[in-house]
């Protein structure tokens, strides 16, 4: 128990800090806020724990609360996390602790730094230690150790996506021999049945760009980022481990991948563990390379566009989707209001993936499900994603909302795709 | 109180299973193994125990591809020790024959209690508990969804059919079909699991001779035949009841 005893307020007339006179009433300010009321043990016990501290900077300012996505459908931000363990909340046992989807858009306007990308993880890590893990995301760590996937997919299949592209994929460990581009599927696009779809529109791109290509197929194994964002840091560094091990079997000259989770992964987690790849998103990848392709027809389609928020605000990426969306011949494009650094989030961050079930209890609707009627508000008849968490989880909002027939959601790819047929 | 939870690895039912070209056992080529899921349950029971009242914990398993992990996976979820028995093949065993090889290494072990999964997805008999009992000659129960500690015995809870429970008690040294742990089993984290892998703590012992002898010799193994498909019944709410009711006459069902 470290109860702080209340301090003496002092008001100086004239008052000189840093070189700077701030005399005037208003310079109490410079007190510290003293705290009585509650006991401040548990904010403390958190805030010590490596990669938390940073909670302790809430100055209650409010700015994250406006821009956190959870609390537009519930009640949530840094600010009420803080104030809710500064009043007694255990953090470690409380659903709380699973809602944040680590988007990012809360760091963004936090005067403060308060680091949700860095406590949630931290703060997860311990309670997975702990073995508290909501049963839904239990089975995808599972899966993702069992089969090197959070769908619970077998590997071999990995690259069974390849027989239907209709266009050759070299799979190296079958084939072997130096590539320019080694592409990392990643899970979604490898198994899921719309990811397939995209993964399959992806090679059919490639084929007619005659960009010389080739997969890891069944070596490949999930990057493995959503899962340490969700406190799994142990099987990301397995995984990563194991991926850093087959990447050096192979010769290639750049990497490329589909997923913003992955891409997260390999530019900003796998150089802390000594691995640095030349790695871009499929869309920087294919933004330059649009002006090559032998267009065969208009898509008069009206779109938008949801930013993936690790592209977009994690890595700075917000123009390759929106020009390659440009350079699709037909496409007419409207932003909808919360785009680039301020977009919302899709829910699927951070482990959101896979508590879609737990999350339900604990909000009024999915972000999914708010971000599909915004994508309807602007008079979109498609709403365009490059992420593959996005496709399943958007088209599933679309039926949910009652928006079928009204919105489409596909990958951007798939549009490059259609228009060259 | 020492407890030995008796564990086996059972086919990855997320592969699809192929029958050998002998046509008696899987194709192992392709199957992946996983831990059979109410030997995970029995694992959690003991766990919960030693949360409980203090036991020690010994996991025990045949050796074979893969066990190594199983053995310190349970280690990292709360075993004390971890002991892998050599009986002379990497081959699975089935319940009679890994009943007789496990006694001898359980017995050396000398544990109060030996929990293990009712039954396993690759051998549904549920006789590897009551084969264990017999050669050790120890009382045994089966079906068991809760274990308590009472004195120099075990209280647990059988379950029958039509949902009925009965409490019994068991005197000590015994052996238990464990068919749920009172929660469901507890993740592993894999930082713990490194942990226990670094360590490297597994225990070595080889099955005492004619240890892995009888058991059951599998004749012929298939993919079950694809029915004839269902006859749908359409019609009116009254018209469909009506239909049922000739249906089940029809094949001697109903009597009156
Ligand atoms: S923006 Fe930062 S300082 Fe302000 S309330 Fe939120 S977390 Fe606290
Ligand atoms: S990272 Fe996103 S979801 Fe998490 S608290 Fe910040 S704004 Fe909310």
């Amino acid at each position: 128990m470290s109860k702080v005893e209340p301090g003496r307020v002092r008001e100086d007339e004239h008052l000189i800090v840093e070189g700077m006179d701030i005399s005037g009433h208003w310079n109490r300010m410079f007190e510290q806020r003293v705290l009585w009321s509650h006991d401040t043990g548990p904010l403390e016990k958190l805030t010590a724990i490596t990669g938390a501290e940073s909670l302790a900077y809430c100055y209650q300012c409010g700015k994250c609360t406006s821009a956190c996505p959870v609390d537009s459908v519930g009640s949530y931000s840094p600010r009420k996390i803080f104030r809710k363990v500064q009043t007694g909340t255990d953090l470690l046992t409380n659903p709380d602790l699973w809602l944040c989807t680590t988007c990012a858009n809360c760091l963004r306007v936090c005067p403060k730094e308060v680091n949700m990308i860095s406590i949630m993880p931290a703060l997860r890590e311990v309670a997975v230690t702990e073995a508290n893990v909501p049963p839904e995301l239990q089975k995808a760590f599972e899966n993702t150790f069992q089969h090197g996937n959070p769908l619970g997919e077998p590997a071999r299949k990995r690259a069974d996506w390849v027989a239907e592209a209709g266009a050759p994929a070299t799979i190296l460990p079958r084939e072997r021999r130096p590539v320019d581009v080694l592409f990392y599927v990643e899970c979604y696009w490898s198994y899921h049945p719309r990811g397939r779809d995209a993964a399959r529109a992806f090679a059919r791109v490639m084929e007619k760009l005659g960009v010389d290509w080739g997969i890891l197929g069944p070596e490949e194994k999930c990057s493995c980022d959503s899962q340490r964002l969700a406190g799994e840091r142990g099987l990301f560094e397995m995984l990563a481990e194991q991926n850093i091990r087959t990447l050096a079997k192979y010769e290639f000259s750049r990497m490329v991948t589909s997923d913003p989770h992955a891409y997260n992964a390999l530019r900003n987690e796998y150089p802390k563990l000594g691995a640095e790849y030349p790695i871009q998103h499929y869309t920087q990848f294919l933004a330059p390379l649009m002006g090559q392709l032998p267009w065969k027809r208009r898509l008069d389609y009206k779109v938008t566009f949801h930013d993936p928020c690790y592209l977009g605000r994690h890595n700075g990426e917000y123009d390759a989707p929106r020009e390659m969306i440009r350079q699709i011949p037909g496409l007419q494009f409207t932003e909808m209001f919360r785009c680039k650094a301020n977009g919302y989030c899709c829910g699927g961050g951070g482990g959101g993936m896979w508590l879609d079930s737990f999350t339900g209890n604990h909000v009024t609707e999915r972000l999914s499900e708010r971000r599909v009627r915004e994508a309807v508000e602007t008079g979109a008849e498609m709403l365009v994603v490059c992420c593959p968490y996005e496709v399943s989880r958007f088209e599933d909002a679309v039926k949910s909302t009652g928006n079928e027939g009204r919105l489409l959601v596909r990958d951007v790819i798939e549009l490059v795709d259609e228009a060259l047929r | 109180m020492h407890i030995a939870v008796v564990v086996k690895q059972v086919p990855d039912l997320v592969e699809e299973l192929e029958v050998d070209a002998a046509g008696t056992g899987l194709d192992r080529a392709w199957v992946k193994m996983k831990l059979n899921e109410f030997d995970d349950h029995a694992l959690e029971q003991a766990v919960l125990l030693k949360e409980a009242g203090g036991a020690q914990v010994s996991v025990v398993a045949l050796d074979g591809e893969g066990i190594d992990q199983v053995l310190y996976a349970a280690v990292a979820r709360g075993a004390d020790r971890a002991l892998k028995v050599d009986a002379g093949t990497q081959e699975p065993l089935d319940s009679r024959r890994a009943a007789t090889a496990l006694a001898g290494a359980i017995r050396d072990l000398g544990p109060d209690l030996v929990l293990t999964g009712v039954q396993a997805a690759d051998d549904l008999f549920g006789q590897m508990a009551p084969f264990l009992a017999a050669e050790l000659g120890w009382p045994h129960v089966s079906v068991v969804s809760q274990v308590e500690v009472a004195g120099a015995a075990v209280r647990v809870q059988q379950e029958y059919a039509g949902g009925r429970m009965a409490t019994l008690e068991v005197d000590l040294p015994a052996v238990i079909g464990v068919q749920a742990a009172p929660q469901p089993p507890r993740y592993v984290p894999v930082s713990r699991l490194r942990q226990a892998m670094a360590s490297g703590a597994l225990e070595t012992a080889t099955a005492g001779a004619g240890a892995g002898t009888g058991g059951a010799a599998v004749t012929q193994l298939a993919k079950p035949e694809a029915g004839r498909g269902a006859e749908m019944l359409t019609g009116s709410p009254d018209q469909v009841a009506e239909k049922i009711e000739a249906l089940l006459r029809e094949r001697g069902l109903l009597r009156g």
